[in-house]
């Protein structure tokens, strides 16, 4: 496969080819006036962007799957890098790469972007040019979120990709989608303009000539109240993004007034790109700031308090895509608490629960689409039973509820674990706390599995909805197939991981990590991939 | 070559340009008056205006292309001065031709409309000339004048009688404040030439008078009028809503931009950064314009007020640039304006564009569900708010002026680091008002039995997509727009390290 690839000079051509094609689709879309269809009667305009627009993702995947080969885990530099000029007056440049931490991402975003509109297949009926125009544009912004090796390059595109996103909230969404759109895009604006003062800062230090993310990395200030304020800088516009809990608010609103798609992306991948941001941006340019107790400390605790609160929170809820999006809360406070306790097993572990909380909360919400496709009611409560009438859909909640909260054997479990584990060594107390958000996971998503598939089927209604049709049945079942994948064979996946990771823990705490640490990592990460 | 002012062949070089528009200016005047008013003249007119404009513009690049200076004479001839002169010679034109089309839906057929507006564009002309206090006050007049008559033009509205009124009064009476600083001034610096006047300040007995500090706080609260900013700004949003929309658009950028070119004159060649008193009154009008300026916005429900606020909140913006009293910020002023310009110039076309004929409030609600039934104009106007916004790439250039003046004022010798702080914080609540447009064009429907607007006139339709495509275009590649900005600035004022003669 490797041969193959590099027989195509696979990576002189595939991140730009990656970013340009979802434009060019979009273009295609929006200037495309198809023909008629046979679909006008059920849309009132033809539904040909749509399968244009799934026929792109799907190419992008396919492209992007080379990466998967043509990538080589023991290398931690960077690697498909293509630099070409973009503003000589400034010193910025178009300068995208991959690293084991990217490179996850990248593949994720191409994977699940598919994977969304087909699972909300026919939930959208109107204005579909433009909707699947911009679900394209917000495939690109989001892998050149990933992509970007050049500060400034990396601030346009997590800029950029607000547009897109706000639109699919504010136009396609629920009841309260205006209000959701503009909370969204303000919270993200609001942290990402302190971060440009931010950026702008460090090209100062740089003599104005570069925004090369190495050539910064090497001049940004290592120590001092610089290091403090630039760090809090990028931490809000990530902590925002992630996001850490007191400035979560945005999330349940966005999440549950998104149409399924939307609040596919949003949850699978959107989020990663804060966790992403400390991975790469926050932590690397500033290690001592994060180091710095106080820091941490905060950090630390906040990632806790999110597990828990988040877990708590959806427990008591009443709409099942709110449930969902306080899991979201709650998972990506192991993602933190994983991060900031800078062991390379709870780095791993951190990047795990990212990739797996992006499969498994995909598959919530696009089950709670299908459902709500056919009841038209998210309420719990107007469920009940309903295992009787959708046996099938019934499996498929019950399996990826079961990864969500991390049984072992499934994605959610190894993530969770080497946290859990990689914290326990530091903090101890901090990680026997998390561990009972996993228990509390285990409860409100098992209550409410109770609530909406088992129990008598009190209501009607619903003894007459239909099952999940092949289209439906064939999406659930690639996501169950890599929920057990990883959960059974994580090793390929954390071992292109590993060298990154071990990576920001060498440049953060300063030296190696201790002997025992590695040889423990080394050691779990074998016994996991077995 | 060096002009040498004292030549009258050379005067008349260094003001060929000017002498252009202003010379066009009269004899359009005449043309206009020379027969009855009607449609088809006033539109002729319009078109002699253009020409008289285009004319100017080619004198302007051809002497920009021939790189002269001057001595430091009352006249500039830099670079900094040709760049302004594109911008608002650009501006003039088109608010020309989206003038063009409003009257007709208007009604309105006074043809000396187009001559005013003409005659305003020489004085801003003039404006970014004048390296001496006099000629300064004469473009500002020269260009006030006319817009005081322009925004009431239409002399069947009272909203545009009170909008005029109210600005002829305010409006004179900075002036008096302008004048009576610009004699205090040059009463303790023995001069009016603004080179001079910075090389006495250099002395500590001139610098701590106190005839001059009274005077500088006199001529910076007539400057603050001029380029409205807070709190010498109560008129703007009266001005901008009752004025008819292509004059609104005309005194947001084209009288904004040559006032600031003037200011920054004023800034980089008389007071220098040295001068520590004068840079805190600009650090703090520039806090206060930007805070009233986008806190004001959010409250607007009508379009042609938002962009009234919106434009105090630009000036506090590009009073970020000036603070910084660098080559890099002049640069920035001058790249901030061509992309304000462009976007706001785009705006009011819009407005100009939905409007059908009858005098009364824009209201932001008018604009409900408007990309169902005219997607491009929706679409375009969605750019201009971005681009006002400064966002990235979808709002093109503006977000790269955003940056400009971001860094340079973080660039400054003495950092602004608060200053741009409250540049971002205030970005954030612009959001606010900027989205809310394209909130209401795209997410709310369109109002049952509302009837779509009616498509948008030729001239309008071609001002609106070139300003959209220069703004996008821009927006990916700012080079060229930031070399000419650069080049500008670096070849028009001293160096900064000379500039920073540190004065007490």
């Amino acid at each position: 496969m490797r041969g193959l690839l590099t027989a195509m000079h696979y990576d002189s051509w595939i991140l730009p080819v990656l970013l340009l094609l979802p434009v060019v689709g979009a273009a295609v879309i929006w200037f495309f006036r198809p023909a008629p269809h046979g679909d006008e009667r059920e849309y009132g305009e033809s539904a040909m962007p749509r399968d244009i627009a799934v026929g792109v993702m799907i190419l992008e995947f396919v492209l992007s799957a080379g990466l998967w080969w043509a990538f080589d885990p023991a290398q931690p530099a960077w690697q498909f890098v293509i630099d070409l000029p973009w503003l000589p007056d400034w010193g910025a440049r178009f300068t995208v790469g991959v690293d084991g931490i990217s490179l996850m991402m990248v593949l994720l975003t191409t994977f699940l972007m598919p994977i969304a509109i087909l699972g909300g297949w026919t939930s959208v009926r109107h204005k579909l040019r433009t909707y699947y125009a911009l679900f394209l544009l917000l495939e690109a912004a989001i892998l050149g979120t990933f992509l970007a090796l050049d500060l400034l390059l990396f601030y346009v595109m997590w800029e950029i990709m607000l547009i897109p996103m706000y639109l699919l909230i504010g136009i396609w969404g629920g009841e309260r989608r205006i209000y959701a759109s503009i909370k969204f895009f303000m919270y993200t604006l609001f942290g990402s303009l302190l971060m440009l003062v931010a950026i702008i800062v460090l090209w100062r230090y740089t003599g104005a000539t570069t925004f090369n993310y190495d050539k910064i990395m090497a001049v940004a200030p290592v120590s001092g109240a610089a290091s403090l304020w630039l760090f809090g800088a990028f931490a809000m516009a990530f902590a925002i993004k992630v996001p850490i809990f007191p400035f979560h608010t945005w999330l349940p609103d966005a999440h549950v007034e998104a149409p399924t798609a939307g609040s596919v992306i949003l949850a699978g991948v959107l989020l990663k790109m804060g966790t992403y941001g400390f991975l790469r941006f926050a932590i690397p340019l500033f290690p001592t700031a994060a180091v710095h107790p106080t820091v941490r400390m905060v950090m630390l605790a906040l990632a806790v308090i999110g597990i828990i609160y988040g877990a708590l929170v959806a427990l008591v809820q009443t709409d099942i895509k709110k449930l969902v999006a306080y899991s979201s809360v709650s998972h990506l406070g192991f993602v933190m608490l994983g991060i900031f306790a800078f062991t390379v097993q709870s780095v791993q572990g951190a990047q795990m629960v990212t990739i797996s909380h992006g499969i498994s909360s995909a598959g919530l919400f696009m089950l709670v689409g299908m459902i709500y496709e056919r009841a038209h009611t998210r309420m719990i409560n107007a469920y009940g039973g309903i295992a009787r009438t959708v046996p099938i859909f019934a499996a498929a909640f019950t399996i990826v509820a079961l990864s969500s909260i991390g049984l072992p054997g499934t994605n959610g479990f190894v993530g969770e674990f080497l946290v859990l584990i990689g914290t326990y060594k530091v903090f101890p107390y901090l990680a026997a706390t998390a561990a009972i958000g996993v228990i509390l996971g285990a409860a409100y998503l098992l209550w409410a599995l109770q609530r909406i598939i088992f129990n008598p089927l009190a209501n009607p209604e619903n003894s007459t909805l239909s099952d999940l049709n092949a289209r439906e049945l064939s999406v659930m079942g690639l996501l169950i197939v890599v929920i057990i994948w990883l959960g059974v064979a994580p090793g390929p996946m954390l071992r292109r991981m590993e060298p990154s990771s071990t990576k920001l823990v060498e440049r953060v705490m300063g030296t190696t990590p201790a002997p025992p640490a590695a040889a423990a990592a080394t050691v779990t990460t074998d016994s996991l991939a077995r | 070559m060096s002009f040498d002012l004292s030549v009258p062949a050379q005067l008349t070089a260094a003001f060929l340009p000017d002498l252009i528009v202003m010379g066009g200016a009269m004899l359009l005047l005449l043309w206009a008056v020379w027969r009855p008013e009607s449609e088809r003249h006033s539109r002729n007119v319009a078109f002699g205006a253009l020409a008289v404009c285009a004319a100017g513009l080619a004198a302007v690049l051809f002497m920009w292309n021939r790189g002269d200076t001057s001595a430091n004479g009352a006249i500039a001839v830099d670079q900094f001065r040709w760049l302004i002169d594109v911008v608002v010679l650009v501006g003039t034109m088109m608010t020309l031709a989206i003038g063009i089309d409003f009257n007709k839906r208007m009604g309105l057929h006074a043809a000396e409309m187009h001559v005013l507006v003409v005659l305003a564009a020489s004085g801003m002309m003039l404006l970014a000339a004048s390296r001496d206090l006099m000629l300064l006050f004469l473009g500002i007049e020269l260009m006030s004048v006319a817009v005081y008559v322009l925004a009431g033009i239409d002399r069947r509205s009272a909203r545009g009688a009170e909008a005029s009124l109210k600005y002829f009064l305010l409006g004179a009476f900075s002036s008096a404040f302008l004048l009576y600083g610009i004699a205090l001034v040059s009463g303790a610096t023995g001069s009016t030439n603004l080179v001079t006047i910075g090389e006495r300040l250099a002395a500590p007995a001139v610098a701590a008078s106190p005839m001059l500090l009274v005077g500088l706080a006199l001529l910076l609260v007539g400057f603050g009028f001029k380029v409205a900013a807070a709190p010498f700004h109560m008129w703007t949003p009266d001005v901008y809503d009752g004025a008819p929309a292509p004059y609104s658009g005309f005194m947001a950028c084209a009288v904004k931009a040559a006032s600031f070119a003037a200011l920054v004159r004023v800034c980089i060649e008389a007071v220098g950064p040295g001068f520590e008193r004068w840079h805190l009154a600009l650090w703090w009008l520039a806090a206060a314009t930007m805070v009233v300026g986008n806190l004001f916005a959010l409250q607007q429900r009508n379009v042609k007020r938002m962009l009234a606020y919106s434009s105090i909140g630009h000036a506090g913006f590009l009073l970020v640039a000036v603070t910084a009293q660098t080559n890099a910020g002049a640069a920035a002023i001058a790249f901030y304006m061509i992309a304000y310009t462009l976007a706001t110039i785009g705006a009011f076309a819009v407005v100009v564009a939905m409007n059908e004929g009858k005098d009364g409030p824009v209201e932001v609600a008018d604009y409900a569900g408007l990309w169902t039934v005219r997607p491009g104009l929706a679409m375009a106007m969605a750019v201009f708010m971005l681009a006002l916004l400064g966002f990235p790439l979808v709002g093109g250039m503006g977000f790269f002026a955003k940056w400009y003046v971001l860094q340079a004022a973080l660039q400054a010798p003495s950092p602004q680091t608060k200053l741009s702080i409250i540049l971002v914080l205030t970005t954030v609540v612009s959001a606010g008002f900027y989205l809310y447009v394209v909130m209401v064009m795209f997410m709310r429907p369109r109002p049952e039995g509302a009837v779509a607007p009616p498509p948008a006139p030729r001239l309008t339709r071609f001002v609106i997509a070139a300003a959209v495509v220069l703004i996008l275009a821009f927006g990916v590649f700012p080079s060229p727009a930031v070399k000419l900005a650069r080049a500008s600035a670096a070849a028009s004022f001293v160096p900064d390290t000379a500039a920073h003669r540190t004065i007490r």
